[in-house]
């Protein structure tokens, strides 16, 4: 590697990283936290067997896992200004990600929730609960420690999704490493270096993930 | 204090309950026994209302309720006055043995946090568990857990509790533990309603015995003549093969 490419990996890579930082990471964090309440609704939704929102449940899921997550950003920062809906590029981002990756942890949380014993309800019947006493102080405590690895795994490929906001001018990490490479044209170092990065990212959150399972472990490890 | 009349439970063709009546007074201990799938869990289920009979009246002290179209309020408020044990215990698995018998205090009955834990841990004690207040379900043994389940009955001061085969599930020497817990309850004086295979509970510590076969009562008479002077030819067969151990 020449001293002319090593120098422009060392210039670019605090802007990437400060990218990553400021843009990256709040916009997956925020769209993982309202696609967390998302799910959760979702999944209780239909575990409850609510009449008729269940059914609106289910339709939400079908369209959101059966369009490409492209084409939902597209359709919300480039279609609904047609019809005088305009957002701004970070917040059509953060619904877009929250909206479609909801979809795919309700279902997650789904299975969570039907995977807790059905004699756990019966036993908060009971002692006296009622539904929804037992539902958010026994059966989702238990069904979100069960879900927590897929949850993990979603938070970290959400890490990764967010560098298709960069197509609608969203300037997290990889739109800022294509704005460098526009003046420097080093494209093999420069996508390395914010692969890179987003890999000291999605690293650090196994860790957090192992740290989370471990605590999460109190009451469901063996003897 | 409770009495069941006319109880019919279907599930799909099977007729799961058929008829079938039941009385309890306070202070009875009362053992149901019989084969397996006689219908002796449905029933109990159907007198908490955790299976909807398909038809038949329950009498609470006094109170007549329809076991088929009884509101969910009524459900809450007689679950209230009642505590169910179960065959696999149904500890809250994410609680600590002391939050198990705290829960239905403190949020089913409202009770102040302080005497909830001072009234679980009489309860506690009771049943030999107020040594191990902060472990985890999954960190007892099978009687232990047993015995928990029972302080978190206890604890709610029913009026009546039920045990759905409180002792099928446990190792056999678990058994004896359990069952001395109950044996105590019942000198104390608890109303309880007992599905159970323990011959010698039925024998020794209930004092009436109801036979149940193929969703019917066969036999109900106070214990010591049901295990003595069995009437029907049915009970005298089911009675035999117990004792002698071939069942």
């Amino acid at each position: 590697m020449d001293d002319r490419v090593l120098q422009i990996l060392l210039d670019s890579f605090m802007k990437i990283l400060m990218a990553g930082l400021k843009v990256t990471i709040p916009l997956a964090v925020l769209s993982f936290f309202f696609a967390l309440l998302i799910s959760i609704l979702v999944a209780v939704i239909q575990y409850a067997d609510i009449k008729g929102l269940k059914q609106v449940c289910r339709f939400y899921i079908w369209i959101i896992r059966g369009t490409p997550l492209l084409v939902q950003l597209y359709l919300v920062f480039y279609g609904l200004p047609s019809v005088g809906v305009v957002l701004p590029a970070f917040p059509s981002a953060v619904l877009c990600f929250a909206i479609n990756e909801g979809a795919y942890m309700a279902e997650s949380m789904r299975a969570a929730l039907e995977a807790v014993p059905k004699g756990q309800l019966e036993a908060g019947y009971c002692v006296g609960m009622s539904y929804w006493q037992i539902m958010r102080r026994i059966i989702l405590p238990q069904a979100f420690r069960t879900a927590f690895p897929s949850l993990s795994n979603s938070f970290i490929s959400m890490i990764k999704s967010t560098s298709m906001a960069s197509t609608i001018t969203v300037s997290e990490m990889l739109r800022q490493t294509q704005i460098i490479n526009g003046r420097v044209y080093q494209s093999l170092a420069l996508y390395l270096e914010v692969g890179f990065i987003y890999l000291i990212f999605c690293t650090v959150l196994t860790w957090i993930q192992g740290y989370g399972e471990k605590k999460l472990n109190v009451y469901g490890g063996t003897k | 204090m409770i009495e069941v009349r006319n109880v019919n439970k279907s599930f799909g063709n099977f007729g799961a309950l058929r008829d079938v009546s039941l009385n309890v007074e306070k202070g009875d201990v009362v053992a149901i026994l019989g084969p397996s799938g006689s219908g002796k869990t449905t029933l109990l289920r159907c007198i908490n209302f955790l299976e909807i009979a398909d038809s038949g009246t329950l009498n609470f002290e006094g109170e007549e309720f329809d076991m088929h179209s009884i509101s969910k309020k009524d459900i809450s408020r007689l679950r209230r006055r009642t505590a169910f044990v179960f065959q696999n215990y149904n500890l809250f698995l994410n609680k600590t043995v002391l939050q198990n018998v705290t829960e239905g205090l403190i949020i089913a009955r409202k009770m102040p946090k302080e005497e909830a834990e001072r009234k679980a841990v009489q309860a506690l004690e009771k049943v030999g568990m107020a040594d191990r207040l902060d472990s985890y379900p999954i960190q007892l043994s099978g009687g232990q857990q047993q015995r928990v389940a029972i302080a978190r009955a206890l604890a709610t001061e029913p009026e009546i509790i039920y045990f759905d085969e409180p002792t099928s599930a446990l190792d056999p020497e678990l058994i004896g533990e359990v069952l001395a817990v109950m044996r105590d309850l019942a000198h104390e004086g608890m109303t309880m309603l007992v599905v159970t295979h323990e011959m010698n509970f039925a024998r020794n510590v209930s004092n009436k015995v109801v036979f149940m076969e193929n969703g019917q009562v066969v036999e109900a008479a106070d214990s010591e003549s049901f295990f003595a002077h069995p009437k029907e030819e049915r009970t005298k067969v089911f009675i035999q093969t117990i004792l002698s151990g071939r069942d």
